[in-house]
């Protein structure tokens, strides 16, 4: 069976040979396929694939910046950084997230919870992406984690920098800083790539104002790693950028004075540069410690700070909204000059309360001021005098009055929490309410009740443009060198008393928006404040101050919460024995000194009872400390080559 | 019609060493040298065990291989069966003696080297068969009772390996087998058959198959279904190669086979390290080596005088092609992850040693090419 003649073997060659022609026919096929794939992995997608593996190659981490600081007028840091030890764990550096976290809860305190949310927040993120584990350790903690480091693999001690805020003075204006929620990524823009572990958002206040400017550029580490995740070598730092420093009109030292005298009511102060609008103090009382938020606030803190009912977390002074009460009588006093309805001498008989329109309109005073005008009017804060203007002036061209003034709108630019206020108008209510004007509802705004609302920064800009001669001016809490074209005006006409150009030329060459018809009648308004604080029997005489130097002029305010009812109103039921929530709000506005004016000062205390008890007094401190003050801050401005 | 067989055997040593194809040889040895480049620069750019160990294999096998050339084409025919036999009774030894290592059972520890004979089967198969077929009459060839011997010594080697378990290694001794039968001139229908009947029992092979196993294979159907898992081999040796480009990134610099992302850079995805350190020109340039290979074994085979020896070098010459490209198919994500080395570039002394081999008898049918082998 196995031949092998030579016929047969020739014939079995040619088969071989036949056979083995097929053979390299698909040999062919099969090289051309693995030569099809080379180009086109080699050649056609060779740019795709150098991206993934350059993907692969490198690895960045990414670096938190420092935050800008912010500084008072005078420089100092009001709101600063610190150094903070933190302790960041990488998951893909550990062989095991569970011992880690049961190695670090017998050296940490931390709760099973917290650990619950850092796993849940692992989960979500790359594996190479550090986790911050706890972000404020104390030294012995962080020592304590550096001695045991050995045995836990995947933590790093980490010493980086976080704000701080040295005294809580400023704790409302500063707003603070807290860990960026997923909230704050959706709504705002520049945050996009700035998701690093560790960064810090301005939640309100002038952090949340500053914020993208103030939290600076986000660096990074470039690493080139092994396909296990190990750094081979450093290819590239970029150490990001700090955050810009911003330097403030507000003055540290007043702010601090200012905390202290109100730590223990509700209250708002503000003091205004009546010239260029810088404010030189917004303090909000009772204050709260704004480095609570930095790391994470604390449940207990947190529940005393929401329960608490005088309201710790509100800026009362941009977004606590008051009835002004008696302080609008100087801007009703001022619209009827200007629209002419009545002239400063013209009298009004107060016998306590009037009747019109079917109802009874009562004044503070039980019995009644007897004949005043309107000097004695304002001096002595009468409302019988006020309802009469009132109903002649009508609601809307007070309004419009109050408009110019700045109540109605927001002071400062883009404050997140700053509220608008109420300026009541016929047009308003129909809008708004959706019903027509009742006369008597004047009378009502003619004393500052009723619908008017206001913040005590809107009080305050009120009286500054008052106090400057009726100038507008826009208030400002970043420092600005430049825009002090009204002092400049000033300057100019004192040192040239003999300037024959018109004022209005005048006022235009200097860029200024003048808010009166005739600045006569700001005049008189201003004696009128005048009279009410250093005239006896003016409203807050009690709180004068007698150095010439210091010599304020204002209007005390009282809005109320509840109306009295009849009984209350013959039994003259006092505002002490009210309970707390019912008693009156206590409102006090100035300028000073009355012979130069230089500032301007709000004082709202929440549920105080009356202005001239409870407000006037501490805007007589504040005014003092803040005229004291005065000559320093002006040194300090004409500082050259000063640098914020 | 035949030389007499004294003219053969009074080569002296001058016409053997004449007639000793040197294209092969050279295209062999600078295979081997860029290999060791290769393998240096797997070693980080350094002198290390795998370098070190690779060079010395190369070279002892390359002297093999070159002793082995002058050994009768006869002594090949007449021991075939016998070599066939030994390399069986390995592949059983691996069964109670083997070594295990990443759960299968492939190698025997013979002091000096670990053996894989599963390895060496593949020349040994063809080795039989070209035999075997060398011998049947060509009328007798699709005779079933003579495709019974064939079937049996296909199947039972293989059947060993798949027990290993090593499916790569398998196939492709399969494959050789199947090479020889088809070359020999066995009927397309009984090929027909054949794949039939293995799809049918496919089903049933597959239950067998071990997990990771299945998952390789389906990973090759969807590579980027599980970048992480068992598709990562496939997608970093692609992000390799194409990073490569046209000219590469240089020599040592391939990042992915230099920080870790390649898996068995030594092994299986050499070609992928070097592809990506050479780019488009050195892959063309390796190809071109293969090619090179191939086509002068297969012209050894045209030249040769005993069906013996043509059945061998055409079946030894389309299986080197086959290793060759089930190795680049996988690495180019054309095939399924199975494992196979690229002859004389992978790292392993039993494919370094059973290639070798098999490159030596090939050369011993050029030298002896006219003489008769019975």
């Amino acid at each position: 069976m196995f031949s092998s003649n030579s016929g047969n073997t020739v014939i079995k060659s040619k088969l071989i040979s036949r056979r083995m022609f097929l053979l390299s026919i698909s040999k062919a096929v099969v090289v051309v396929g693995v030569l099809g794939r080379l180009i086109s992995l080699q050649i056609n997608e060779s740019k795709k694939y150098k991206t993934l593996s350059d993907k692969n190659r490198f690895r960045e981490w990414k670096l938190a910046p420092e935050r800008g600081l912010i500084k008072d007028y005078f420089n100092n840091e009001i709101a600063s950084n610190k150094q903070v030890y933190q302790i960041h764990l990488i998951p893909e550096n550990t062989q095991s997230i569970e011992e880690v976290f049961f190695r670090l809860k017998s050296i940490l305190n931390l709760t099973d919870k917290k650990i619950f949310s850092l796993k849940r927040k692992i989960a979500k993120q790359k594996p190479w992406e550090p986790i911050i584990i706890s972000d404020n350790l104390n030294w012995s903690e962080f020592s304590r984690i550096n001695l045991f480091l050995h045995e836990l693999q995947g933590i790093e001690p980490i010493v980086s920098v976080a704000r701080v805020y040295k005294d809580h003075s400023s704790a409302h204006v500063l707003g603070y800083v807290s860990q960026v929620s997923q909230k704050d990524l959706k709504t705002k823009k520049y945050l996009k790539d700035m998701a690093v572990p560790g960064i810090a958002v301005g939640k309100t206040g002038l952090e949340r104002k500053l914020d993208e400017k103030i939290i600076g550029t986000v660096g990074f580490q470039r690493y080139e790693v092994n396909a296990y995740g190990k750094r081979i070598k450093q290819i590239k730092v970029d150490p990001g950028q700090s955050g810009q420093n911003f330097k403030t009109t507000l003055d540290l030292e007043v702010q601090k004075f200012t905390t202290e005298i109100i730590k223990d009511v509700a209250a708002s102060v503000c003091v205004m540069d009546i010239y260029n609008g810088d404010i030189v103090s917004l303090v909000s009382s009772p204050v709260y410690d704004p480095n609570a938020f930095v790391h994470g606030i604390d449940k207990t803190y947190w529940d005393t700070l929401i329960n608490n009912s005088k309201k710790p977390l509100i800026n009362k002074a941009v977004a606590g909204l008051y009835p002004p009460g008696s302080t609008i009588k100087t801007l009703v006093a001022l619209s009827a000059l200007e629209n002419k309805i009545t002239r400063p001498l013209n009298t009004v008989k107060c016998t306590g309360k009037i009747e019109l329109f079917g109802e009874k309109f009562h004044c503070w005073k039980k019995k009644g001021h007897g004949i005043v005008n309107m000097r004695s009017a304002i001096k002595r804060s009468c409302d019988v005098y006020f309802y009469e203007i009132a109903r002649r002036l009508g609601v809307d061209r007070l309004s419009e009055t109050a408009k110019k003034f700045g109540l109605g709108k927001k002071v400062l630019n883009n404050f997140a929490e700053e509220r608008s206020g109420v300026v009541p108008s016929t047009a308003w209510k129909k809008k708004f309410i959706g019903q027509n004007w009742y006369l008597g509802e004047t009378l009502h705004s003619g004393i500052g009740q009723g619908y008017f609302q206001s913040t005590p920064i809107q009080l305050c800009l009120m009286t500054a443009q008052i106090a400057n001669g009726g100038f507008e001016i826009k208030p400002r809490i970043i420092f600005d060198k430049e825009k002090n074209n009204l002092k400049e005006y000033l300057k100019f006409k004192n040192e040239n008393p003999g300037q024959p150009l018109p004022t209005d030329l005048l006022v235009s060459n200097f860029d200024l928006k003048p808010l009166f018809k005739n600045q006569e009648n700001i005049k008189i308004i201003k004696d009128a404040m005048y009279s009410s604080s250093n005239e006896p029997g003016g409203t807050s005489y009690r709180s004068r101050l007698e150095d010439k130097r210091f010599t304020f002029a204002g209007k005390t305010g009282s809005s109320q919460i509840k109306k009295f009812t009849e009984a209350q109103r013959e039994a003259e039921v006092k505002q002490e024995s009210l309970k707390y929530k019912d008693r009156d709000h206590a409102l006090f506005i100035a300028f000073a000194p009355f012979s130069d004016p230089k500032y301007a000062i709000s004082v709202v205390v929440e549920h105080g009872g009356s202005g001239s008890k409870a407000a006037a007094p501490i805007a007589k401190k504040i005014i003092k400390k803040v005229l004291e003050r005065h000559s320093l801050r002006e040194s300090i401005y004409n500082l050259p080559g000063d640098s914020i | 019609m035949f030389q007499p067989r004294s003219i053969q055997s009074s080569l002296s040593f001058r016409d053997k060493i004449f007639s000793i194809d040197y294209i092969l040889v050279f295209s062999i040895l600078i295979l081997g040298i860029v290999s060791m480049f290769a393998m240096y620069s797997t070693d980080g750019g350094e002198f290390k065990y795998h370098t070190e160990s690779h060079i010395l294999r190369f070279f002892v096998f390359f002297i093999m291989f070159f002793i082995l050339s002058f050994v009768q084409i006869r002594f090949w025919h007449s021991t075939s069966y016998l070599i066939y036999t030994i390399f069986f009774f390995l592949l059983i030894g691996v069964k109670y003696f083997g070594l295990t290592s990443s759960g299968s059972q492939r190698w025997l520890y013979l002091y000096f080297m670990n053996l894989q004979p599963s390895e060496l089967m593949k020349v040994g198969l063809i080795l039989f068969l070209a035999k075997y077929y060398h011998r049947v009459s060509i009328e007798n060839i699709n005779k079933l009772r003579f495709l019974f011997l064939p079937i049996v010594v296909l199947i039972a080697p293989v059947l060993l390996v798949i027990m290993q378990p090593d499916l790569g290694t398998a196939l492709l001794i399969a494959s050789g087998g199947v090479i020889v039968a088809w070359l020999a001139g066995v009927r397309v229908k009984f090929f027909a058959y054949a794949s039939l009947v293995f799809l049918t029992f496919l089903p049933i092979a597959i239950s067998f198959l071990k997990p990771y196993q299945k998952a390789r294979i389906l990973t090759f159907l969807n590579p980027e279904k599980d970048p992480l898992g068992a598709g990562y081999q496939i997608i970093q040796s692609k992000i390799a190669i194409g990073s490569g480009g046209l000219f590469g990134k240089g020599f040592l610099n391939g990042s992915q086979s230099y920080l870790d992302y390649l898996p068995e850079k030594h092994t299986d995805f050499i070609f992928t390290l070097f592809s990506e350190e050479f780019g488009f020109a050195g892959s063309i340039f390796i190809l071109v080596l293969y090619g090179i290979i191939i086509s002068r074994i297969i012209k050894i085979g045209n030249i040769t005088r005993s069906n013996f020896g043509k059945l061998y070098c055409y079946s030894f010459a389309t299986a080197f092609f086959i290793y060759v490209v089930v190795n680049m198919g996988m690495v180019l994500g054309l095939l399924p992850i199975v494992g196979s080395p690229l002859p004389i570039m992978s790292y392993g002394g039993s494919s370094m040693m059973a290639i070798m081999f098999g490159l030596g008898v090939v050369m011993s049918c050029k030298v002896y090419k006219d003489a008769p082998v019975n």
